[in-house]
């Protein structure tokens, strides 16, 4: 098992189109180090010195990281991770 | 043909074509429309607007379509009432109302984003329209969206007051009630909108819906007499309208249609729902996230997608942000009705508490003009005010026990 991360359209040229791809577990951080070892330049399309981009929403099975421990949230086999771009209300 | 040039990031500032795209493929930043104020400059002048219609349309050279308008012909234009018993009230001098609790055709200032949204969906060839919705965008999706031919999936917190969801329900939409709260919908809906090629009006569609907005500052503007307020107070959801406020004034500026821009921008937010004016408060950027708990629905936002920017505005302009707390809205509400004849819903309550917060602890001034923003109609959530009005007379049906009850009634003086 890893984990399962869903791509957001705009990077999923990166993914060579998959919505879904797997990456490790760990820190978000250190998935998304992970994830640039596999689509090389889609880290820092999401996260800049080690910091999520302030449009990127990450949620880890629904809950928003930033309810959680953000950056440090630890990610374990099975868990779902989803990157979204912020979005206007209504 | 319109005076869009196109599409750019407002962090990274990359260009874009006009397409339904809304995020910056690199950053993510969200794309705004580009225009030709040059060319606007040329046609766009007092006299011009004021020889057009009496609707949003006739500030069109400022909106992002191609074409003709197509939707919402008779949507905005809404009236600026001036508020003087609210003013003697709140002990200030000059006070204006923009009252959006009676826009075309659902209500709120939403008809106005949507009727430029959706007159875009036309343009690049949509046949389905979509939102994910407090309520009040619902209800003008479904409108709006009935009489122009679109089908229509509409998106809700399951959670939502009965009222709101029937008059979504009675344009016939495809109503989807999602287990969750407004940030879980707005999730959802970002996925979905992914994977079918609908025009999600906040989502795909929002660099075009958003600019909508900008029709409810121009209004204040030329029915101030072409001159900006003092103060502008503005309830924040997403944080959009306030930014887009924000912008009209500015715009007009760039123009030479006013000459002065001194005003200061309010951010008004409910205290259960409002990560914008902590983060104000805080003196950060920064926003913290929070899972929304008020009966203020429409601006339970937890997540503000243009926080960042409404704060920016704020402390550019010299203003602030404040919020007030489920009573202080009731009250806001009530106040606003009893003094002015506007029934607003929460949001309005927002606003017209946080303005008397803010006149009382000397943020706004006495002698200032000041305008208050108040986006949606009473009528759409009377829930909130169960058993907070004042109580009917009840008689029997002859003179005498009519009398009874008037007799009392005079004795309160009323």
């Amino acid at each position: 098992m890893a984990v399962k991360v869903r791509i957001p359209t705009p990077l999923q040229k990166l993914t060579n189109g998959k919505e879904e791809v797997d990456a490790a577990p760990g820190t978000i951080i250190n998935l998304l180090t992970d994830l640039d070892q596999k689509y090389p330049g889609i880290g820092e399309r999401i996260s800049e010195s080690g910091k999520v981009r302030r449009f990127v929403n990450i949620y880890l099975n629904d809950e928003d990281i930033r309810f959680l421990k953000n950056e440090e949230t630890e990610v374990k086999d099975g868990d779902e991770v989803s990157i979204v771009p912020a979005i206007a209300g209504g | 043909m319109g005076y869009v040039r196109g599409l750019k990031c407002r962090e990274c500032g990359r260009e874009y074509p006009v397409d339904p795209i809304y995020v910056c493929e690199f950053c993510f930043g969200p794309l705004e429309v580009v225009y030709d104020y040059k060319g606007i400059k040329k046609v766009l002048t007092k006299r011009a607007i004021e020889k057009r219609e009496m609707n949003l349309w006739r500030y069109r050279e400022l909106l992002p379509i191609d074409g003709d308008p197509q939707v919402g012909l008779k949507s905005g234009y809404t009236p600026l009432l001036r508020a003087d018993n609210l003013a003697k009230a709140l002990g200030v001098n000059e006070l204006y109302i923009k009252d959006d609790t009676v826009a075309h055709p659902t209500l709120s200032f939403k008809d106005r984003v949507v009727a430029i949204a959706l007159t875009k969906a036309k343009e690049f060839g949509f046949d389905t329209v979509a939102c994910a919705s407090t309520g009040n965008l619902a209800h003008s999706v479904s409108a709006h969206g009935a009489r122009s031919g679109f089908k229509r999936f509409i998106f809700i917190p399951a959670t939502l007051e009965a009222s709101k969801i029937v008059a979504s329900l009675v344009y016939e939409p495809n109503l989807i009630a999602v287990d969750g709260n407004y940030d879980d919908v707005n999730r959802l809906c970002s996925e979905i909108a992914n994977k079918y090629r609908w025009a999600f009006v906040n989502i795909n569609i929002r660099p075009f819906y958003a600019e909508g907005s900008k029709t409810h500052g121009f209004e204040i503007i030329e029915q101030l007499g072409w001159n900006a307020p003092d103060n502008v107070v503005v309830p924040c959801a997403s944080g959009s309208l306030l930014t887009k406020v924000w912008k009209s004034f500015k715009e007009f500026r760039e123009l030479g249609i006013i000459k002065e821009l001194n005003t200061k921008v309010f951010a008004a937010q409910a205290t259960g729902c409002s990560p914008i004016t902590t983060a104000i408060k805080q003196g950060t950027d920064v926003i913290r996230p929070v899972k929304p708990n008020t009966i203020a629905k429409s601006l339970a936002i937890g997540n503000p997608a243009d926080g960042y920017y409404a704060i920016q505005v704020v402390n550019e302009t010299g203003g602030t942000g404040e919020d007030v707390s489920d009573q202080e809205i009731i009250d806001g509400i009530k106040l606003l009705a009893r003094t002015e004849g506007v029934f607003s819903e929460t949001a309005g309550g927002v606003t017209v508490a946080v303005t008397k917060k803010l006149i009382d602890s000397g943020k706004i001034a006495r002698d200032a003009t000041t305008v208050i923003c108040v986006t949606g109609n009473g009528l759409k959530t009377q829930e909130a005010l169960h058993g907070q009005t004042v109580s009917p007379h009840y008689i029997k049906p002859n003179i005498g026990s009519f009398e009874e009850v008037l007799d009392n009634i005079r004795r309160g003086g009323k």
